[in-house]
């Protein structure tokens, strides 16, 4: 088939969809449906590392605060109740951001059989290049982590309840401390690139506005960075005890 | 041809263009259309019509066809029709809008434009045009064609060499490109809409008359190499300039002339010939590796000043040179144009000074064209917002910074105004053959006025053509063509792909290109001389048989082979260049672009010959000597006088 | 000045195709990049050799037919450039130069530096227009354009559509060529009542030719010869949400 008839008819067929598994099906779509789940895990991640911050205010602090996480909204939800609201809304979210990932990827891959002998160095910026190995990389990360510190199998104290206890025996290990750090760092790129992006996904286009959004993603990416990577360094250089 | 012949051609019979009206200029159009068959609705759909060329001719004309429901077949050598030629066009389009008030109007439009033609061209088509210019700012607008505008929000314009108003519509340098894509995308709405269908990266080789008609090209596929043949009811072509016969031109490098002169041998009369325009204002060549020239928009002329030193061989920097040693040349000989003179004038003193050894730059084949007043009246920011991708585009060509230093301009073969004749609709003198836009002859006489070739293109493609073909498609469907006659010209057109691959000699198709450029430029170029053209005559033909000898074309014709694209082109060029020299032999007179040495007034202007010369030169072909038809030109609302820019 | 080049070569669609080296002689800085071609090119005839297929045909800059992969970069090292338009004295005669032809599933090779763009096409027959029949046109002065408005429409209309966008793009995406077309059109009073509807079917087109989607990864507007801006897709974007949410 020629390219027209192809076009053709793929465009007859569209016009049977609906609006919305239109939008879905289509790449533009799928970048808006990352950023709205980007969103939500970005939320998370603030909220999880403004949480964090509370092992500065002594070993109590964090475990009630991990209480009182589990304990909220208890009369209507039950225990665990919000938690888990939260949970479902997290999954639901990683589950639409990673198809949505893995799909474009590989319409990418698909888009380029045939790949160049020279590739000059980028000229758009790195953490925009780097976004797929950089999800990898968290995800990987978010299984090990949810392991370690929620489940506790991986981690040398592992006692479920005991949040601070056990983020302070994570952390006395270097290799612990690395991969963390690693993590987080490839969670400020890809939130440096992702935020600015997502702006832009969903239509964010003023000239005039550019020079702010790419301030803003920056900024996110920076105090998330520097906010979780406080806890670990801070329990390394006995700082938190 | 014998070209030690006194006389290297035959008088013919005379041609009249028997479809123009006659009575009042003003309503000629008007009554045309009028008269002019229709076809109904129904019936267009069974009508196939080929459309070849895709520029603001083409495109227009295929995407109005389309609209109008006939069957459209529409080709161009590039991979998409957006790419023709007249993407190129920087400066503007003129428009008999009078939007700023000063004094246009459609009369005076045709009265310059004739003027302009230097009374060489019909009073009939050129009013014509003028009415349907400002059609074509209205339907430009509406397609979404971003012109420049004012605070307002109204349209802007400008004023344009030869004219005194300011008429000239444009969207900053790439008008042309941005007519284009207007065209392209009507055209795209018809791909879409299943009435025209495209034929990128094919090359029409020949035409297919049938019956005494235009029935079909012959086409290669320039990817598969398959030669084939397309019918319809009627042929038009639209195929632009053949000014790459001088090698180096502003033109893109495919441009030919091998539609139209192969509708030329199959019967089409070909009109003035001899008339090419060079534009006064393109980048100087640098070298012999030079493979084309560049054009810098004539609108620099509003702005710029055209000086070279008073003193022969003064080889100072432009910036050492004080203002009395300079010589604003078009300002002192021209007092009330100045620098805004036609082009033939400037390009013609440009040469002239440079001769005389006060040109500038490498080689002294160059004139200074001057912002340094400007900049000092208008501020660095205007003249950038203005002509900022000029500039770039200088100094990305010269390594120079035309803020600081003057640019240097050189003449360049620019537009061809000659081509297949056609009668007030349009038809060839082959029946169901149109022709349009800048591959016909029609209404810019010896000498086009800047930005009136975008309007020509696109009044024939919108307005004039679909308004008057039905007249002939009325006639229609014209049945089937026979098979004999469609593999006749595809054995042909066969024939010539092996000819030219068989000869296998030992010179590059270019470098007969090359060779050939520089012989019309120097005999057949700004100025023109019997020696020299009869010099011209005896050397092409020698060199086209040497073509035919030594020629290399590697590779084969079943795949996509660019180096048999431009040997079939220059093969084409090698025989269009005599005639070119023939009718520019015939023509004692000095006229427009056309300068011959020997009929010049003694300060050196060009001098008209009406008693002898008001006609149009339409050339038959016929295999030995070309047959000479006039066309008399008669002149009612305009008197021709003696055109005086001083 | 004598250069080196390692030339993509392919005689067909379905060959192999791969580099070859060659050294031109008696290069000028002057010379034009696809000038240097010419020069290798009448000296591959003459030795009896297929000559190097590329595409150009204006030479300056505004038909966007020419386009090659210059040492890993669409166009080339300059910015703001074509390659018809990009001269020797940018290069460095002691390193050789490496040429490619623009590569994507939906540029599928033709011979050797030559691609098919037609896709391009396509996605403007899939509604990159302002349906204007021929004749129906009010007086031009019946609506003004505010000038923003203008200049913003020229700027990305100023697309050549040379295809470089795609070329560049790691995901091989078309979507600064198609955002500047549907910004081009949807600045101007004129392209509104289709703005919608245009935006939708030509993103559809785009994705059913097999190009890539858009990470913002903003490498086509730094090949982008004419500087077609990165806000372009943001409004392809908006555009193309809003019409999923108008009917
Ligand atoms: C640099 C430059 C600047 C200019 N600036 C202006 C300006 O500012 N204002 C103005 O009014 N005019 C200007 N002109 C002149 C004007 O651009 C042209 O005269 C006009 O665009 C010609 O349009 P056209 O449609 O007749 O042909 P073109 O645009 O040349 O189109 C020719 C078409 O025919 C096709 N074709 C040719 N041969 C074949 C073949 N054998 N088989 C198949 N297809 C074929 C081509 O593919 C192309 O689609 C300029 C010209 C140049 C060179
Ligand atoms: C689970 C692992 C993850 C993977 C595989 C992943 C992958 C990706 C990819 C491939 C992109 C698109 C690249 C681009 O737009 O340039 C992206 C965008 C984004 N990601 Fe992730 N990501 C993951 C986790 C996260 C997390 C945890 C967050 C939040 C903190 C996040 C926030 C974002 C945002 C905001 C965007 C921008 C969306 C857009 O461009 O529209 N991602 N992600
Ligand atoms: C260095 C920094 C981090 C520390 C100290 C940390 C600490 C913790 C702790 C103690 C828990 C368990 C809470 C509980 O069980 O109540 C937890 C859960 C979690 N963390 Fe982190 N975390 C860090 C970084 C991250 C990052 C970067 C991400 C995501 C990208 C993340 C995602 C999660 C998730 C998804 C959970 C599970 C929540 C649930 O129970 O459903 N964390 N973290
Ligand atoms: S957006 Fe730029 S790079 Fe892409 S096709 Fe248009 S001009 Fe070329
Ligand atoms: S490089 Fe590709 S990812 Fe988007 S911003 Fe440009 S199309
Ligand atoms: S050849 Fe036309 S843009 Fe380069």
């Amino acid at each position: 088939m020629t390219t027209t008839q192809v076009a053709g008819s793929q465009q007859r067929h569209r016009k049977r969809q609906s609006a919305l598994l239109r939008l879905w099906s289509s790449t533009v779509g799928k970048k808006a449906v990352m950023a709205v789940s980007g969103a939500v895990l970005l939320l998370y991640v603030v909220a999880h590392m403004a949480g964090n911050l509370k092992a500065f205010a002594g070993p109590g602090a964090l475990d009630s605060y991990g209480r009182f996480l589990r304990e909220f909204g208890a009369p209507v939800l039950g225990h665990g109740g919000l938690l888990w609201v939260v949970r479902v809304v997290l999954l639901l979210a990683v589950v639409l951001h990673m198809t949505a990932a893995v799909q474009l990827a590989r319409r990418a891959r698909r888009a380029r059989p045939v790949g160049y002998a020279k590739r000059a160095k980028v000229q758009g910026s790195y953490a925009a290049r780097t976004m797929r190995w950089g999800g990898v990389i968290i995800a990987l990360f978010v299984v090990y982590h949810l392991l370690d510190l929620t489940a506790g199998v991986l981690n040398p104290n592992g006692v479920p309840g005991q949040i601070h206890a056990n983020v302070v025996a994570d952390f006395q290990h270097w290799y612990v401390v690395l991969a963390y750090t690693l993590a987080v760092v490839a969670l400020g790129f890809h939130l440096r690139h992702g935020v600015f992006s997502a702006l832009r996904s969903l239509g964010v286009a003023s000239a005039k506005r550019a020079a702010a959004v790419r301030a803003t993603a920056l900024g996110v990416a920076v105090v998330v960075t520097a906010g979780f990577l406080s806890v670990p360094f801070a329990v390394l250089f006995g700082i938190i005890a | 041809m014998h070209p030690s012949a006194e006389q290297p051609w035959t008088e013919g019979e005379p041609i009249t263009d028997t479809r123009a009206p006659d009575g009042p200029l003003e309503t000629r159009w008007e009554r045309r259309r009028f008269a002019a068959r229709l076809v109904n609705p129904a019936n267009r759909r069974k009508l196939t019509v080929i459309v070849v060329g895709t520029g603001l001719a083409g495109g227009s004309a295929a995407a109005t066809l389309g609209e109008l429901g006939y069957n459209v077949l529409s080709f161009c050598y590039q991979d998409s029709p957006r790419r023709a030629h007249s993407i190129a066009a920087q400066g503007g389009i003129n428009a008999a809008k009078n939007y700023r008030g000063d004094g246009d109007s459609v009369h005076r439009l045709f009265h310059d434009t004739v003027k302009g033609g230097d009374f060489r061209s019909r009073e009939s088509n050129v009013y014509r045009l003028a009415q349907v210019s400002t059609q074509i700012i209205d339907q430009c607008v509406a397609q979404g064609v971003p012109f420049a505008r004012e605070y307002g929000g109204l349209l802007d314009t400008r004023s344009f060499g030869g004219a005194q108003v300011s008429r000239t519509f444009y969207a900053r340098g790439q008008t042309g490109q941005q007519l284009l894509l207007g065209a392209y995308q009507a055209l795209a709405r018809q791909v879409h809409a299943g009435t025209v269908k495209t034929h990128p990266r094919t090359e029409m080789l020949d035409l297919v008359v049938s019956d005494g008609r235009a029935r079909g090209v012959v086409v290669r596929d320039l990817v598969t190499g398959e030669i084939s043949a397309h019918l319809a009811d009627a042929v038009v072509l639209a195929t632009g300039g053949y000014g790459n016969v001088f090698h180096l031109s502003t033109n893109a490098k495919g441009c030919n002339t091998t539609a139209i002169w192969r509708a030329h041998k199959k019967g089409a009369l070909f009109a003035n010939p001899c008339y090419t325009q060079i534009h006064p204002t393109c980048i100087p060549v640098s070298g012999d590796h030079q493979s084309k020239l560049t054009l810098m928009s004539e609108s620099l002329r509003n702005d710029g000043r055209v000086w070279v030193p008073v003193q022969a061989g003064d080889t100072r920097a432009p910036g050492d040179i004080p203002e009395d040693e300079r010589d604003y040349y078009l300002e002192r000989l021209y007092p009330s144009f100045g620098n805004l003179v036609p082009r033939d004038i400037a390009s013609r003193e440009a040469k002239d000074v440079c001769d005389a050894g006060r040109g500038v730059g490498p080689g002294g084949l160059g004139v200074y064209l001057d912002f340094a007043d400007a900049i000092a009246r208008l501020g660095k920011d205007a003249v950038a917002a203005k002509y900022g991708n000029l500039f770039e585009m200088y100094q990305r060509i010269t390594d120079e910074d035309p803020y600081e230093v003057p640019m240097r301009i050189y003449p360049a073969v620019h537009y061809t105004m000659g081509g297949l004749w056609v009668d007030y609709d349009l038809r060839s003198t082959i029946p169901g053959l149109f022709v349009i836009g800048e591959a016909n002859f029609s209404d810019h006489g010896a000498n086009r006025l800047g930005a009136s070739a975008l309007m020509q293109g696109l009044a024939d493609g919108y307005f004039v053509l679909p308004a008057v073909i039905g007249d002939y498609l009325a006639d229609g469907p014209f049945g089937a063509v026979p098979d004999r006659d469609v593999d006749a010209v595809e054995d042909d057109v066969r024939a010539k792909v092996a000819a030219l691959l068989a000869v296998d000699g030992d010179r590059t198709a270019e470098s007969f290109h090359r060779e050939l450029g520089r012989l019309m430029w120097d005999l057949c170029g700004m100025e023109r001389s019997a020696e020299g053209l009869r010099k011209a005559l005896e050397r092409i033909p020698a060199l086209r048989a040497e073509f035919w000898r030594r020629v290399k074309v590697t590779g084969s014709g079943d795949r996509l082979n660019q180096e048999l694209e431009k040997a079939g082109r220059v093969a084409d060029f090698l025989e269009l260049a005599e005639l070119m020299c023939v009718d520019a032999l015939h023509r004692t007179e000095s006229c427009g672009g056309h300068f011959r040495v020997e009929s010049q007034t003694p300060d050196g202007d060009a001098r008209r010959d009406d008693e002898h010369f008001a006609y149009v030169a339409a050339w038959e072909h016929t295999g030995a000597e070309p047959v000479l038809h006039r066309e008399h030109l008669g002149f009612e609302a305009v008197t021709p006088s003696v055109r005086s820019y001083r | 000045m004598k250069y080196t080049l390692k030339v993509w070569r392919q005689s067909g669609p379905q060959d192999a195709g791969g580099l070859v080296e060659y050294e031109v002689d008696d290069v000028s800085p002057d010379m034009s990049f696809l000038e240097v071609l010419d020069v290798l090119n009448e000296r591959l005839v003459l030795a009896g050799e297929d000559p190097v297929a590329f595409d150009h045909d204006c030479r300056e800059g505004i038909c966007g037919m020419c386009g090659l992969m210059i040492d890993g970069v669409a166009h080339g090292p300059e910015r703001a450039t074509t390659t018809c338009q990009l001269h020797m004295r940018h290069f460095d005669p002691a390193h050789p130069i490496v040429v490619e032809p623009w590569r994507a599933a939906p540029f599928p090779v033709v011979r050797d530096l030559v691609v098919d763009r037609s896709a391009l096409d396509r996605i403007v027959e899939a509604g990159g227009y302002i349906s204007a029949p021929t004749g129906s046109a009010p007086e031009a002065h019946a609506v003004a354009v505010p000038k923003p408005d203008a200049d913003a429409a020229f700027e990305a209309a100023a697309c050549i559509g040379c295809g470089a966008c795609v070329a560049a793009c790691p995901n091989g995406s078309s979507m600064l060529f198609t955002a500047a077309k549907l910004t081009h059109l949807g600045k101007v009073p004129q392209g509104q009542p289709e703005r919608w509807s245009r935006a939708r079917d030509m993103l559809d087109a785009q994705d059913d030719l097999g190009f890539g989607g858009c990470t913002q990864t903003g490498e086509c507007t730094a090949v982008c010869p004419k500087g077609i801006p990165l806000t372009t897709i943001a409004t392809l974007n908006r555009d193309v949400l809003t019409a999923a949410f108008r009917d």
